[in-house]
């Protein structure tokens, strides 16, 4: 077990970038980003669209290669190693693949496997990369489905299964390997409104149970009920972060301040809603 | 007409025909796997790479079988490259179809969802483990229909062997007509017989299209039954 740096309040800092960059040709996507993020936290990033939360948490599992700055995974500088003088090179697959080893992922199009049962897309990288025997990959597949509620789909074909059955799979594919820290690239984006709740749900647990998570979302209500610390980005820049109640209720910038506004008149049944900052939350 | 010619040769014509199914078989089995090499490169090899592949593969697109295998038969000495007519006629047909599976390969990799190839490196899989296990398996359900289109035209390219001397139908069935004058009854056999492959080619394909069909909406291979010790307590 390596030795984490600490934060000045003496926490384990499991996922840092420092002064990170992306730029996409000539168009800077993300600008200056600094985030530091400890074990267990909950951190939710919300942001317009193109604001560049998606690219900032891609960027965070080396899924798009920075440009500038650092990331560091439980102290590890990801995707770069240092070269001779000073200058850096992507890093070779295997060390890229050993650097983000205790990281996992849920996307927003799940991305199972279609042609694998659900316990084989679970039992997959249990073989293959942990090289763990069938039996015993089935067996830990089976316990983390059971995790998720899906026990009794182990045997099923992933199209068969609802947006939400898919997308708690994902999670259990992701949990079985035993992560550290857990990125969810707006996992309930493409569900149909009802099925929301059960993804949600199985993250609130993840949660509770101390994974370190970040989350990028639209989904402000689980910001507001499970995240510890809300960042809210907008044009590549973090412009404002913090607990959320503190962040919904008192918005220091008028940025996001328009934004709750356009969200809670997006998401109000009645005109007589309270419009203002977001006390409905 | 008078097709005793045929009887009169028929074991002659049986070993053309065998031997017409070999080099077919042969030469689809190397097309295929240096097909799918040179599409895996291209997948991951560097600039440099991928423009020399994509040479080769215009410069074989661009010029006929019969020029490439004369050069490879006959110009293959002047590079000290000295073939029997079978060994030439196999590689021949191999570098010819393989820039052609190697396309029909490369629009399989790209039709995989990069998103799943995501979830898989984040999974910490290899990229072979990738290509192996998580493209292949999806692609070539998607692609047999072509590929099993262009094993049956390698298999009509077959006859350009016969000109450097390999003793396939054609090569025989042309003979026995020089031979003995019956020049119709020959060059209607020679179409009955690759009517055979073929139609054989194309039943194969079917058979297979259907299996992989079943296969992708998961009607044939119904997961494993469990053995005891595997079901989690």
């Amino acid at each position: 077990m390596s030795v984490l740096p600490l934060t000045k309040n003496g926490h384990e800092v499991m996922l840092e970038a420092r002064g990170m960059s992306k730029r996409f040709g000539e168009h800077t996507v993300l600008r200056d980003i600094s985030l530091s993020i400890q074990r267990s936290e909950v951190v939710c990033l919300i942001g317009p669209s193109g604001s560049g939360k998606s690219t900032l948490l891609r960027s965070l599992a080396f899924l798009e290669a920075y440009d500038d700055g650092e990331v560091f995974v439980e102290g590890e500088l990801l995707g770069y190693d240092r070269a001779q003088g000073g200058r850096r090179v992507i890093s070779r697959p295997a060390r890229l693949r050993e650097v983000r080893r205790n990281m996992g992922m849920v996307f927003q199009q799940f991305n199972l496997w279609p042609h694998m049962s659900v316990a084989e897309n679970v039992m997959e990288a249990l073989i293959r990369g942990r090289r763990l025997s069938r039996a015993k990959a089935r067996k830990l597949a089976l316990e983390t489905l059971e995790k998720v509620g899906l026990v009794d789909k182990a045997d099923a074909w992933p199209n068969r299964l609802s947006g939400g059955q898919q997308q708690r799979v994902a999670i259990a594919r992701s949990l079985a390997m035993s992560p550290a820290i857990m990125l969810f690239d707006e996992p309930t984006s493409a569900l149909d409104p009802e099925l929301v709740g059960e993804v949600l749900q199985v993250m609130k647990h993840l949660a509770e149970e101390g994974m370190t998570m970040v989350v990028v979302t639209h989904e402000m209500g689980f910001a507001a009920q499970v995240a510890d610390r809300v960042v809210f980005l907008d044009g590549g820049q973090i412009v404002e972060q913090g607990a959320p109640a503190k962040l919904f209720r008192e918005p220091s910038s008028p940025r996001l301040a328009q934004f709750l506004k356009n969200y809670l008149e997006r998401n109000s049944l009645f005109d007589d809603r309270p419009a203002a900052n977001g006390t409905c939350l | 007409m008078d097709f005793s010619v045929l009887t009169e040769h028929a074991g002659e014509i049986g070993s053309g025909f065998l031997m017409t199914l070999w080099t077919w078989i042969g030469g689809v089995a190397l097309a295929l796997a240096a097909g799918l090499v040179i599409a895996v490169i291209q997948l991951s090899a560097g600039p440099w790479i991928r423009g020399a592949l994509r040479c080769y593969i215009e410069v074989i697109r661009a010029t006929p079988f019969l020029v490439q295998l004369f050069l490879l038969y006959y110009g293959g000495p002047s590079f000290g490259l000295s073939l029997s007519p079978m060994a030439a006629g196999l590689i021949g047909l191999g570098l010819y179809g393989s820039v052609y599976f190697a396309e029909i390969f490369r629009t399989g990799f790209t039709s995989i969802p990069q998103g799943q190839i995501e979830a898989a490196q984040m999974l910490g899989l290899t990229s072979r483990q990738i290509v192996c296990r998580v493209q292949i398996p999806q692609m070539l359900v998607l692609i047999l229909p072509a590929l099993v289109n262009f094993t049956t035209i390698l298999g009509k390219e077959t006859p350009v062997l016969s000109i450097i001397t390999v003793p396939e139908l054609t090569f025989v069935l042309t003979g026995v007509g020089a031979e003995t004058f019956a020049y119709v009854e020959t060059l209607l056999a020679l179409c009955v017989g690759y009517f055979i492959l073929a139609e054989l080619c194309s039943r194969l394909g079917q058979w297979l299209e259907r299996r992989a069909s079943l296969y992708l909406t998961q009607g044939v291979r119904t997961p494993r039954t469990l053995k005891p010790q595997e079901t989690a307590a």
